[in-house]
């Protein structure tokens, strides 16, 4: 005997998907700590390892998008619009395209950060995951945000989070800008190729807690919507 | 010709009983299903708890209300100063709509369409109606009633829903401490849950069994049967463990918990509306068959329900669903997410309201349109997750089948009972 099908009006909820996806994207982007730290032990082989589990994570979150895009049918009636959905789930897919083309690139110029700015290097980085880590919080929030009618103290509760995203995403940004002006102070030293590469890390390090920032603006624009 | 009916007619009441049974058996396989399935969804209950609550609640629904739609079917729809001359065309029109409704909502089922079962047994005494009689016998107006319902009651349950929804959300879970007024309000749902079911019962059901009550003390009795379920749900309430780490996700958690409570009394009182309401499709027409084949072929007189039928429809969906229902409920569980007791007892609540209140209007509904209505109200209400429209859609269009498919089986039915037995 099938499903009774008024039992089918109750569409499978996209917000859990969502929310294990920005849950993935989160762990895919926190492997960059250890991985970093090998680069700097300079044990390359688990460095390598960390590498392949970075884009094994990645995959997964891919993966995620593709099932949410793939089983979000056009008639759902959902509290949210449909396009935010899509649109905060493509630049949460984006977090973990980053960690996979940072990981990538060290890996592929064997690019060690250089011992002057190793410590200012992993507490920038710490700090760009911050950012990922208060999205992925934002986000579990959709929860209760829909016990709530998305009304009320429960937007005021997330409208903070995204406030402190924003905070966390400027802190990155100072971060960012004293990690430069000492790589220059380095840089003669340097080789001038892997100088290069390094600034363009240090950039992409930042894009991290560029595309939470994302995240959270866009969490904040389904809010405004309502 | 009137022979007929009493050299067949204990023949006759044993096909129409048969036919009945069978009808109430498809009824308690699938539609409680419905009645039940947001409770099992949102993991509220269990589906053996589920059954034990369906058994009881909709064998006492129709056992009290449910004589109320059963004259609305059998004397509204069609004219039976028609059927005078020959009540034998009555008696074996009856018959045919049972078999034609009966298989229509197994071939239905089969191919997984949410039929209404109170349409298509209307559909199908509509069709034998028409064709057999003359379409003078049918009473077109009602009819049209019965389509206008397709606007109305989803509309009358959603707009239920949609208002309980918003004030839980204005009272419990859009508050400072969403626990707190949730062990505070949480029991006035149940008890209102009280109300409306008890008051109905007293109304329009305890006449049946005898008792009469005027008004005041009808409005009175089902005041103190709130207030009982008010005060037991409170006592149910303080016995509930509550994680103490209190941040706001698990407070969420918590006050679901309470919800989970009022779950269980409003899945009682789905489960009473659903019996007080569709019990009736199974037994009106053979308490039609039965009352004109006893008086051997008058059909004017008002003739009272005979005894046994009232417990054979009620029977009959307990037996369905003891045997049947396991497996309907058991997918319910897997296929929704995200329905949280909250959402779902706004749905439901608002649904078996709407059931109750139509029932003692004597209006016969369909406990699907309510449940769809008020689904879409707690969608409207932003409190699901996601509603599948095309499905929507797809229900209403089946609502629109099964009146032409369930009047086309009875005229073929019709045909063959009338040349067997003449």
């Amino acid at each position: 005997m099938p499903v009774n099908s008024i039992l089918g009006v109750f569409a499978k909820s996209p917000i859990k998907p969502l929310q294990e996806h920005i849950d993935k994207v989160h762990d895919c982007a926190s492997i960059l700590i250890p991985f970093f730290e090998a680069t700097i032990a300079g044990d390359w082989d688990k460095a390598v390892q960390l590498r392949k589990q970075i884009s094994y994570t990645e995959r997964e979150a891919d993966s995620l998008k593709r099932e949410i895009r793939l089983t979000l049918p056009g008639g759902l009636f959902m509290p949210v619009e449909r396009t935010d959905l899509l649109e905060l789930l493509t630049q949460q897919d984006k977090i973990a395209n980053k960690a996979k083309d940072i990981s990538g690139r060290i890996i592929g110029r064997q690019l060690l950060v250089p011992e002057a700015i190793q410590a200012p290097f992993t507490a920038y980085l710490q700090r760009c995951l911050d950012a990922v880590s208060q999205a992925k919080q934002a986000i579990n929030e959709l929860d209760d945000l829909l016990e709530t009618g998305f009304r009320g103290r429960e937007v005021d509760l997330v409208a903070k989070m995204i406030a402190e995203l924003d905070k966390i995403e400027e802190d990155t940004d100072d971060l960012q800008i004293k990690i430069r002006r000492q790589l220059f102070a380095i840089e003669n030293d340097m080789n001038p190729i892997d100088v290069m590469f390094l600034y363009k890390i240090i950039e992409w390090v930042g894009d991290l807690a560029d595309l939470a920032e994302r995240v959270g603006s866009r969490l904040e624009l389904m809010l405004a919507r309502v | 010709m009137v022979d007929v009916l009493v050299t067949n007619g204990p023949m006759l009441i044993a096909i129409a009983a048969a036919f009945g049974f069978l009808m109430a058996w498809g009824i308690g396989a699938n539609d409680v299903a419905n009645a039940m399935g947001t409770s099992v969804g949102s993991n509220a209950i269990t589906i053996k708890q589920a059954i034990i609550i369906a058994m009881i609640f909709e064998f006492a629904g129709a056992y009290l209300a449910g004589g109320e739609v059963t004259s609305t079917i059998r004397k509204g729809i069609i004219d039976s100063a028609y059927f005078v001359d020959s009540p034998e065309l009555l008696v074996y029109g009856m018959i045919s709509a049972l078999l034609a409704a009966g298989i229509w909502l197994i071939a239905a089922s089969a191919l997984g369409w949410p039929v209404s079962t109170t349409h298509s047994i209307i559909g199908a005494i509509v069709g034998f109606a028409a064709v057999g009689v003359g379409t003078d016998a049918v009473e077109w107006g009602k009819v049209a009633g019965i389509v206008g319902s397709w606007v109305v009651t989803p509309a009358i349950s959603g707009f239920i829903a949609f208002m309980i929804f918003q004030s839980v959300q204005k009272l419990i879970f859009d508050t400072e401490d969403p626990l707190e007024n949730a062990k505070r309000y949480v029991p006035f749902y149940m008890a209102l849950a009280g109300f409306v079911m008890s008051l109905v019962t007293i109304k329009k059901g305890l006449k049946h069994i005898g008792l009469h009550f005027s008004s005041g003390e009808a409005y009175a009795m089902a005041f103190g049967v709130a207030v009982l379920v008010g005060i037991a749900g409170m006592m149910a309430i303080k016995r509930l463990k509550m994680s103490k780490s209190a941040d706001r996700q698990t407070q969420f958690g918590n006050v679901e918990k309470v919800f989970a409570i009022l779950m269980v009394v409003t899945a009682c009182c789905m489960a009473f509306a659903h019996g007080s309401n569709d019990v009736a499709n199974a037994i009106g027409p053979l308490a039609a068959v039965v009352s004109v084949v006893n008086s051997g072929g008058d059909i004017a007189g008002k003739s009272s329900l005979v005894w046994w039928i009232l417990p054979l429809g009620a029977v009959g969906i307990v037996m369905g669903l003891a045997i049947f229902g396991k497996r309907v409920m058991q997918t319910i569980g897997k296929n929704i997410t995200h329905l949280t007791p909250s959402r779902g007892f706004a749905a439901e609540l608002a649904a078996a309201s709407t059931v109750v209140i139509a029932s003692g209007t004597g209006l016969p509904i369909s406990t699907t349109q309510t449940l769809v209505g008020a689904v879409l109200g707690v969608g409207m209400a932003r409190g699901i997750a996601a509603i599948n429209i095309g499905v929507v859609r797809n229900i209403v269009v089946s609502w629109v089948i099964t009146l032409p498919a369930g009047a086309a089986l009875s005229i073929m039915f019709f045909f063959t009972i009338k040349g067997i037995f003449s």
